[in-house]
């Protein structure tokens, strides 16, 4: 079990950059085919939101990655 | 364990739970007006030339409200590891109160322009932030009073203020929209035109009542024992996200948990609603008392499932919930589609047509708006009003007469061109069998809300130790449920805008969201209780 949750670390760590580009690829697309304040708007503040929280995926993967969900924390002593 | 930090008696959690439900329910009631009001603040308080976009903004300022909430968590957080839960929690209730009030008080984009909608959003903002704070308080609140084993029932009343919320949000609309004339069409124009500002108003009421409560209300027992004893945090943000033993649970909280919870929460209970009213074209009143009925039948069950994780830990009900949510939402959702199709229901059926109202005229000198309404009548019971349109480009400057054959309109001009002819439908109501098979299909969505949402509260509790839980435990719920869940029924609708083949493809977003939460909550969340939350 401690092995596929270290592995499937590389897909979390994926899926940060792939969320990235999908959303930037989208916006600029969306932007693009009406190019008024109000697509602006939504597409600005998806990206503004998104982006922080595909990085927080990655350093998610990257933890699963260095195997520290192989044990959780049994009491706040260990927090 | 301290005397302080022993849980309290039965009966006075009683009191304890009464309070902080209250409140945060009317804060619930408070966000959810706004929500439920989309279309009319719309026509209020945005620029009225594209209707679409005037609803977009004002979906936008929905949003915005969703978005703020995580820095509200971050903000109140910190306030409540350190100044405690009790003070922090009345806090963003005041600041929730007012805020609301003053929405209900904002004249319109029609009486003081561009300040109308900068206000709006000024005042949603702030809401957004109480909210944000709010929540967090008032389950790590009764998580430190309830007995170990008893956790995730108690948490569970505070699980139910969110739905309730919503309930009343509906309720208190409905009744305002028919009580403000003996007619009823008049009573739907006054609200349109002023009423919309009775439930905004009726808040503050609500909130003193929950202040007056709130202020009889003690501080967390676990809080005060810490505060006595000097080991409260100086620093709950750093000691939340700048130490990885703590930022690690945290993501896992976001990625394992309230990710998929908050897109299935805003699926049943906000996109089901907007999907009928929307897509489907259901009649306003139907939409809204068909998630009115199955609230009501549904909200017993977050005590149930609360209740029930006491017993068999908080993971599995909740991936159990994820998982039946995203094998069932396609199918029904393509019920709502395939039984409000009046263009099929039409072909199968002798429909009764009632005197059309044609209502085309002149839109300028050179274009001609033909508009015809006629209400259908199906036998089964089932209703809607069918609209056929066109627009006729007229030839400038010259004189005549010309017959349209659309609707035989007298035109005094040649035609130039006409546009395509369109037909929508909308208005439609419900035979009775079908109404009570929505009301099921969205009973069954808000049954997979229960079950996600239900044990969350003790489970964040559970993870995090008492100088930073406030802290700890919002951050991740808020973005989980505002930020993920509140933009699901705005993300849905883009993308139906975006992939006009598919009417259900907006489902998409939810799914995946609560397909990646539930593997990883399956492969990396712990199905143990922690009994001991005094730590």
């Amino acid at each position: 079990m401690n092995s596929i949750k270290k592995y499937s670390g590389i897909l979390w760590i994926i899926l940060g950059p792939f969320a990235i580009y999908w959303l930037a690829q989208t916006a600029l697309h969306e932007i693009a085919k009406k190019p008024l304040l109000d697509t602006k708007i939504q597409w600005g503040v998806f990206v503004f939101v998104f982006i922080p929280i595909a990085i927080g995926m990655m350093i998610f993967g990257w933890y699963a990655l260095k195997g520290e969900y192989d044990h959780l924390p049994e009491s706040s002593e260990e927090i | 364990m301290n005397p302080a930090s022993q849980p309290a008696e039965t009966k006075s959690i009683w009191k304890i739970i009464g309070a902080s439900s209250l409140g945060t329910m009317i804060e619930w009631y408070d966000f959810y007006i706004f929500g439920s009001l989309a279309p009319v603040l719309a026509t209020q308080f945005f620029p009225k030339t594209n209707p679409t976009a005037a609803l977009l903004s004002t979906l936008a300022t929905f949003a915005v409200g969703f978005i703020v909430r995580p820095f509200g968590a971050l903000v109140f957080g910190r306030l409540g590891d350190i100044v405690g839960r009790k003070y922090t929690f009345l806090l963003t209730l005041v600041l929730m109160g007012g805020s609301t009030f003053a929405i209900g008080l904002v004249p319109s984009f029609a009486t003081i322009g561009y300040w109308a909608p900068i206000i709006v959003l000024l005042l949603r903002l702030i809401q957004g932030l109480a909210l944000g704070g709010e929540y967090g308080g008032a389950a790590t609140y009764v998580a430190e009073h309830a007995p170990p084993e008893r956790r995730g029932y108690f948490t569970s009343w505070i699980q139910t203020t969110a739905t309730l919320g919503l309930f009343i949000s509906l309720a208190v609309i409905l009744a305002t929209r028919h009580s403000l004339d003996s007619d009823p069409a008049l009573s739907i124009q006054k609200f349109e035109s002023w009423g919309w500002r009775i439930p905004f108003l009726v808040s503050i009421v609500l909130v003193g009542v929950s202040i007056y409560m709130r202020l009889k209300m003690h501080e967390s027992p676990l809080f005060s024992s810490l505060k006595k004893e000097g080991k409260t945090s100086t620093n709950p943000l750093k000691e939340s996200f700048g130490h990885k033993a703590n930022l690690k649970m945290v993501l896992l909280a976001l990625f394992g948990a309230t990710m998929g919870q908050g897109v299935v929460w805003y699926t049943g209970q906000f996109y089901a609603q907007s999907f009928l009213e929307n897509a489907c074209k259901i009649d306003f009143d139907q939409s809204r008392t068909i998630l009115i009925w199955a609230i009501l039948f549904a909200t017993p069950f977050f005590v149930v499932f609360g209740s029930w994780s006491d017993k068999v830990g908080r993971k599995w009900i909740m991936m159990t919930g994820m998982l039946l949510a995203i094998a069932s939402y396609r199918p029904i959702y393509q019920v709502f589609v395939d039984k409000t199709d009046i263009a099929v229901l039409a072909k199968n059926a002798d429909v009764v047509r009632e005197k059309p109202v044609d209502l085309s005229g002149y839109i300028d000198s050179t274009h001609f708006l033909e508009k015809q309404t006629t209400r259908l009548v199906f036998p089964g019971g089932m209703s809607a009003t069918e609209q056929i349109s066109d627009t006729i480009v007229l030839m400038p400057g010259t004189k005549g007469f010309n017959r349209y054959p659309l609707f035989s309109q007298q035109l005094q001009q040649p035609v130039l061109s006409v546009s395509k002819t369109t037909t929508t439908y909308s208005h439609k109501t419900l035979p009775v069998a079908t109404y009570w098979l929505f009301a099921l299909l969205v009973f069954v969505q808000i049954v997979f809300v229960t079950m996600v949402y239900g044990p969350i509260a003790a489970f964040l509790v559970e993870m995090f130790p008492t100088k930073i839980r406030y802290t700890s435990m919002s951050l991740p719920y808020h973005i989980g449920n505002g930020v993920f869940g509140g933009l699901t029924p705005f993300i849905a609708t883009l993308l139906t805008t975006i992939y006009t083949g598919d009417k259900l493809v907006g489902l998409y977003y939810p799914i995946i969201i609560a397909a990646v939460c539930l593997v990883i909550g399956v492969l990396y969340v712990s199905n143990k209780i922690d009994k001991d939350v005094t730590d």
